[in-house]
């Protein structure tokens, strides 16, 4: 698509060159920082004053928002005054500039940083210290954090049990999502159902797991439980159990945890699988059933097939998030009992512990699982000649 | 033909209902539970609030004016058991009545029960005035106690979350339409390596940014205020954000642009004026998922907020509660619903723009 302003391609003298990419660059940085001025200096007058808390959060409110708006204006006006060939080159920076240098300082730049803090030990490098005087000091462990990561007992838990999140976890929320969205698709009462299905998605992770805390509790045995599960269980004749912190089902009881992440996110399955199904042309259905398909047979050859395409993404999706997953582990075991994950051992190095080293190493083994995703994603955007 | 075709549609509906039941069942514990006293919680299970069939004492006496021996076998009103079997309850040859042992050996009395068909029924809204209430209550246990609990808080909790969420909501939305804009209508150097990294950046966990930042702001002195948190989330939220928008905004139809331009607009008012207006369905859906996420979002409030109570969010306040009062499922229960009633009201009102967001592509790397 060709754009409708913007840089011309005409030749600049270097003195000139030099002052537009400065000019962007001062763009990109002085509207964030100014923002972050602005709103730094109205939070601590807010957070000093004595007026109400509904009052303060208003304020802060209008404040902040209403002050990034304001920026964008005043600097466009700004280079809007300047002359037509400036403006044209130093616009789009007003426009994209903040976001860019905001997503560098909160993603690109830690990137990087992160790596950096997992060479070092619990301390990080020395402050102040170059770069080469770091490498050279005694903090610095080079890829000992790694080598602590496979050997350590607890990481190599977290490992196997991500590992289960992923195996049952992503498999049975793509598999119940699709099961729902064929069996709703045929049934009156469709919108109802999946609309129950999909509403866990509005709870947090930290509700979900008051829940189903709730769904697991236990009392002792021959007392009255008043937890759904244990209730059924002792109905038919077996004897209650702390489902989720049973150790001497370890590590079994990770299962438990799961079900509750497959509980929410089935409907984000659900969803987008239901949008597939009802792309697929009626005839094609229609035709192989008047050849005499059975129902299980137009499923598997002509459904599935289909929608393979959304299948693979939706898995993909839902495994980059039980890779991350941290709040339902972290509230309803907090890694007990054997149910430690990556993103759980990664709090517990890097704040409890008090070891960055390690910590860090972890959130980049964490990167580098979702990597194959990242090259996916980007040879898929390559490919797209419309950019 | 007919037939087979109606029992289809009863095993489609029968396995639909068994799901829709398997995933309603827990939110629906906890809504009844909620509004159940204390007591009632901690001593039954909370379908005891439909109609169920228990045993009720129609007639009670003393076993030693019955001349019972405990020790022994006993036979007494019609049923015969040693003491351990009547302890438990002994059922008459026609199943109408009941013979039960109450309380120990010595001082313990036999009760007659019948079977009657019964609802319990306590409802309260106590269990949300102590989660709300900042100030203490005096509270009666399951077994007769009484203990003094302070009040939770939530009400200020809640009013925290909506601190965090309204700003981390609308300024990665008002930042990414500025570049997604440009990105999709203005040409500049640097355009396609920009647009690459925000790919790259798309799945990119958070987790890797936490450290980092949270040094940054130590040295800045913004740990443990709101403006943290709205940054963080800004911060982590517009790659998703500008890569939607841009979706969006580059398939706006060109005629209408051009034209503007042709009138002599400059790019920014036909951002203001045009592109936003155009963009509503857009900014809505991925507003609804911005919220929903940064309402419940735990990790970036744990670790950029603090431990100050009087600031936390109400994910936080909630998990606090888990850890303290465990066990104490009255306050849990109205805490967890309360956490989720804003989420569940956008979610329900605004379920169409919430489809269809999803269907873009919104998904938090």
């Amino acid at each position: 698509m060709a754009q409708l302003s913007g840089a011309k391609n005409v030749e600049l003298n270097p003195f000139a060159r030099f002052l537009t990419w400065l000019g962007r660059i001062f763009l990109a940085a002085i509207i964030p920082l100014l923002s972050f001025f602005v709103l730094y200096q109205g939070f601590m007058f807010l957070r000093d004053s004595a007026a109400p808390r509904w009052v303060i959060i208003t304020v802060a409110i209008v404040w902040g928002v209403g002050g990034v708006a304001l920026l964008y204006w005043v600097f466009n006006r700004m280079v809007e005054g300047l002359p037509t060939q400036w403006t044209e080159r130093l616009q789009p920076f007003v426009f994209v500039g903040p976001a860019i240098a905001i997503m560098i300082w909160y993603l690109t730049f830690p990137v990087l940083r992160t790596f950096w803090l997992s060479l070092f030990g619990p301390n990080g490098p020395p402050r102040g210290a170059s770069i080469l005087e770091a490498i050279q000091s005694e903090a610095f462990v080079g890829l000992g954090n790694y080598y602590t990561l496979v050997t350590e007992r607890l990481l190599q838990e977290s490992l196997r049990n991500n590992l289960m999140w992923i195996v049952f976890g992503s498999t049975l929320s793509v598999v119940i999502g699709l099961l729902v969205a064929v069996l709703a698709d045929r049934s009156k009462f469709e919108k109802v159902s999946k609309s129950l299905i999909f509403l866990p998605m509005a709870i947090s992770f930290v509700g979900a797991s008051v829940i189903w805390n709730f769904m697991y509790e236990v009392r002792p045995e021959g007392a009255e439980q008043i937890g759904v599960l244990n209730a059924i269980v002792v109905a038919m004749g077996g004897s209650p159990h702390p489902w989720d912190k049973w150790t001497a089902i370890a590590p079994w009881n990770n299962l438990f945890l799961i079900v509750i992440v497959i509980w929410l996110q089935a409907g984000y399955t659900m969803v987008l699988f239901s949008a597939a199904l009802k792309g697929i042309p009626e005839e094609i259905q229609e035709a192989a059933r008047v050849d005499g398909a059975s129902e299980i047979q137009v499923f598997f050859r002509i459904m599935v097939p289909y929608i393979m395409g959304t299948i693979i993404t939706v898995w993909t999706t839902v495994i980059i998030f039980t890779l991350k997953i941290f709040d339902v582990v972290y509230v309803m075991t907090g890694g007990q009992f054997g149910t430690h994950v990556i993103a759980t051992q990664f709090y517990r190095q890097s704040f409890t512990a008090r070891n960055s080293g390690v910590g860090a190493a972890v959130a980049i083994v964490l990167l580098l699982t979702v990597f194959p995703v990242m090259i996916y994603n980007l040879r898929q955007f390559r490919q797209t000649e419309a950019f | 033909m007919k037939k087979q075709r109606m029992s289809g549609l009863l095993l489609v509906n029968g396995i639909l209902l068994l799901l829709v039941l398997l995933w309603s069942i827990p939110t629906i514990g906890l809504f009844i539970s909620s509004f159940r006293n204390a007591v009632d919680i901690a001593t039954s299970g909370w379908w005891k609030v439909f109609p169920h069939r228990e045993w009720v004492m129609v007639a009670e006496s003393d076993p030693k004016v019955l001349g019972l021996d405990p020790d022994g076998v006993m036979t007494v009103e019609g049923v015969t058991g040693t003491f351990d079997q009547l302890r438990t309850g002994i059922e008459s040859p026609d199943g109408d009545t009941r013979v039960t042992w109450v309380g120990n050996k010595r001082l313990g009395k036999i009760q007659v029960q019948k079977q009657v068909w019964t609802v319990t029924w306590n409802f309260t809204l106590d269990n949300y005035r102590y989660v709300l209430s900042t100030s203490s209550f005096t509270v009666t246990r399951a077994d007769g106690s009484t203990v003094i609990i302070p009040g939770q808080g939530l009400s200020q909790a809640f009013l925290n979350s909506l601190a965090v969420a309204v700003p981390s909501t609308i300024i990665p939305i008002l930042i990414a339409a500025f570049a997604a804009y440009a990105f999709a209508w203005m040409n500049f150097p640097g355009r396609k390596v920009l647009f690459i990294m925000i790919i790259g950046l798309l799945v990119v966990p958070l987790q890797i940014a936490l450290v980092p930042i949270l040094r940054d702001y130590n040295s800045l002195g913004l740990n443990g205020t709101f403006l943290a948190v709205w940054l963080a989330h800004t911060g982590f939220g517009l790659a998703l954000a500008t890569y939607l928008l841009y979706n969006y905004i580059a398939t706006l139809p060109r005629e209408t642009l051009e034209s503007a331009f042709i009138d002599g607009a400059s790019p920014f008012t036909v951002f203001t004026r045009l592109v936003l207006p155009l963009s509503v369905p857009a900014l809505a859906s991925f507003a609804i998922f911005q919220f929903l996420w940064v309402w419940n979002d735990y990790l970036v409030a744990l670790v950029f907020l603090g431990v100050d109570p009087s600031y936390k969010v109400i994910t936080q306040r909630l998990a606090d509660i888990t850890g303290t009062f465990g066990s104490d499922w009255h306050l849990l229960t109205a805490g967890a619903f309360i956490s989720m009633l804003l989420p569940l009201a956008v979610f329900i009102g605004l379920q169409r723009f919430f489809v269809r967001g999803l269907l873009a592509g919104s998904v938090k790397g």
